[in-house]
C-alpha cells in the first residue's frame, strides 16, 4: 500500500532523511516512532504529498508522487497535531465544506455517519471553537476519514490531550482501524502505539533503525527494543 | 492495486471539478466571515478612518478635493487590502487549514482562485460603503460608471497579486510585516494606472488620455490571473 525506496529530505544545507526505506501492506497499523527530529513529521509530510522528496522514490495506494499527487490525496486521509478545521464553521458546515472538495456523494448522509462514529453527533451545530481540544481532534479525525480513504496518516494526533480525551481518541482510531485501513501513525507514547499498532518501526537520524511486528515482539517490551534500535 | 483503491473510493467520492472547489471555497469563506466579521470589520472600521484622518488633515477647498480623491480612495483601499489579505490567510495558517486544503485532491489553481474571489467580495462590500461616505465627507460626486468599473478592475489585479503574495508571505513568521513590504512594490503598476485612470474618469477626460491607464489595468489584472494559475502549486508546496 506505500512503498518508500531511498528516500532523502533536505532542507538547504541540512539532511533530514538520508536513504530511508519503508513499506506498509495493505491492512497494516504501523507505529512510526523515534526521537524529536528524527524525521518523521517531515516524511508524515512527503507521505501526504505536501512536499517533495528531495531524491527517492514514494508510491501510495500503487500511485508515484509527487507526479500523481492528485490521486493519492484522493486516496488519503491526515490527521496532525493540529486539527485542520474552520473554528467559525459548525462542526457539520466543516465535514460538508471537505466533502465538497473530495467529491463525496450523499454528503449529508455521509455526515450524519461519521458524526455518530465520532460520537459528536449532539454538537453538530456547534461552532468548531466552542470544542475542546479532544473534540476537535475527533471532528479531525471525522474530517480525514469522511471521503473513505484507504490509506491514514496520524501525525502524532493525542499531542495536548489530557488522559480521558486520549482514551476517547484511541477508542476511535481502534474503530476506524477495524474497517481495514492502512495506518501509519506517529507517536512519542510507546504505550499508546503498543496498544493501538500492529507494527513498530523506529526512525533514528532519518532513517528507519529497526522495524517490528507485534508477533515479532512477543513478550519483549516495546520500551527495550525502542531503545535498542536508538543505541544501536 | 490502483484498481482495487479506484472501486472503493468512488463507492464514496470523486474528485470535484475546478468550479465545484472553487466555489466549496468561496462558500466556506463567506459562512466564516459572516460568522467573526474579522477581515470586513478590520477593512471597514480601517478604510473609514483613513478617510476621516484625511478629510480632517488635508482642510482642502472644494476643488483641491476633487483633484486629490482618486489618490486618497486608492490609498484607502490598498491599506485596507492588505489588511484584509493578511486576515484571510491568517485564518488557514492558524489551525493548520491551509493543509487541510492543500490535501484535497483538488486542482491548486481552484483554492487560489476561490481565496481570490472571496477576497475580492470582502473588498467590494468594504468599497460600496466606504465610496458614499467619502462623497458625503468630500462632496464629491462619485457615481460616475467609469470610475466604478476602475475600481473594480484595480480592486481584481491587486487582490490577485496580493492573494498569491500572502500565500508566499503566510509560511514566514513575520507575515504581518512582510505581505506589504512584497506587495506594494508589486502592485505599484495597478495602483499608478488605477489613480490616473480614476482621475481622468473624475475630471471627465477623453477617453483618449484614460485608454493607456485603462489598457494597463486590464493588461496587468489578465497577467496576474495566468501566473499564480500557473505557479501556485509550486508556492504553497514545500
Amino acid at each position: 500500500m506505500i512503498t518508500v525506496h531511498k528516500l532523502f529530505k533536505r532542507f538547504g544545507m541540512k539532511t533530514v532523511l538520508r536513504g530511508l526505506d519503508f513499506e506498509v501492506q495493505p491492512g497494516e497499523f504501523v507505529a512510526l516512532l523515534g526521537p524529536n527530529g528524527a524525521g518523521k513529521t517531515t516524511f508524515m509530510r512527503i507521505l501526504s504529498s505536501l512536499s517533495r522528496p528531495s531524491l527517492g522514490t514514494v508510491s501510495v495506494a500503487g500511485y508515484r508522487l509527487p507526479d500523481q499527487a492528485a490521486a493519492v490525496r484522493a486516496r488519503l486521509g491526515v490527521v496532525s497535531h493540529l486539527p485542520l478545521l474552520y473554528g467559525d464553521l459548525t462542526a457539520e458546515e466543516n465535514l460538508r465544506f471537505f466533502g465538497r472538495m473530495y467529491g463525496v456523494q450523499d454528503i449529508e448522509g455521509r455526515i450524519t455517519e461519521v458524526l455518530e462514529l465520532i460520537g459528536l453527533a449532539e454538537r453538530r451545530r456547534d461552532l468548531v471553537r466552542t470544542f475542546s481540544r479532544g473534540m476537535q481532534q475527533r471532528l479531525a479525525i471525522g474530517r480525514a476519514v469522511f471521503h473513505d480513504p484507504d490509506v491514514m496518516l496520524f501525525d502524532e494526533p493525542h499531542t495536548g490531550l489530557d488522559q480521558d480525551a486520549s482514551v476517547m481518541l484511541d477508542e476511535v482510531l481502534r474503530s476506524v482501524a477495524a474497517k481495514g485501513r492502512t495506518i501509519v501513525m506517529t507517536s512519542h507514547d510507546l504505550l499508546r502505539a503498543e496498544d493501538l499498532a500492529t507494527r513498530f518501526d523506529i526512525l533514528s537520524r532519518g532513517s528507519i533503525a529497526a522495524s517490528s511486528t507485534r508477533k515479532e515482539l512477543g513478550k519483549n517490551n516495546l520500551l527495550t527494543f525502542y531503545r535498542d534500535a536508538l543505541a544501536g | 492495486m490502483a484498481t482495487r483503491t479506484s472501486t472503493i473510493v468512488h463507492k464514496q467520492s470523486a474528485n470535484p471539478s475546478f468550479l465545484k472547489a472553487t466555489f466549496a471555497i468561496i462558500w466556506k469563506d463567506v459562512a466564516a466571515e459572516f460568522r467573526s466579521r474579522e477581515i470586513f470589520s478590520a477593512m471597514l472600521v480601517f478604510s473609514l478612518l483613513v478617510i476621516l484622518i484625511f478629510n480632517f488633515a488635508l482642510e482642502l477647498d472644494i476643488v483641491t478635493r476633487q483633484s486629490v480623491t482618486a489618490g486618497v480612495l486608492w490609498v484607502t483601499f490598498a491599506f485596507a487590502g492588505t489588511l484584509g489579505l493578511n486576515r484571510s490567510m491568517a485564518v488557514e495558517k492558524d489551525r493548520g487549514c491551509l493543509d487541510g486544503l492543500l490535501l484535497a485532491p483538488v486542482d491548486r489553481a481552484a483554492i487560489y482562485f476561490g481565496k481570490v474571489i472571496s477576497n475580492l467580495v470582502f473588498m467590494l462590500i468594504v468599497e460600496a460603503i466606504v465610496l458614499p461616505v467619502y462623497s458625503f465627507l468630500y462632496n464629491v460626486n462619485l457615481f460616475n460608471p467609469g470610475l466604478l468599473l476602475v475600481i473594480l478592475l484595480g480592486s481584481i489585479g491587486y487582490i490577485a497579486v496580493g492573494t498569491l503574495l500572502a500565500s508566499m508571505a503566510i509560511q514566514a513568521r513575520t507575515r504581518d510585516v512582510l505581505l506589504p513590504i512584497l506587495l506594494f512594490p508589486v502592485a505599484i503598476p495597478v495602483l499608478i494606472a488605477a489613480v490616473k485612470a480614476s482621475e481622468g474618469f473624475l475630471a471627465g477626460s477623453d477617453f483618449s488620455t484614460i485608454y493607456a491607464p485603462l489598457s494597463l489595468l486590464i493588461g496587468y489584472d489578465v497577467i496576474f490571473t495566468a501566473i499564480p494559475y500557473m505557479v501556485f502549486d509550486y508556492v504553497v508546496e514545500e
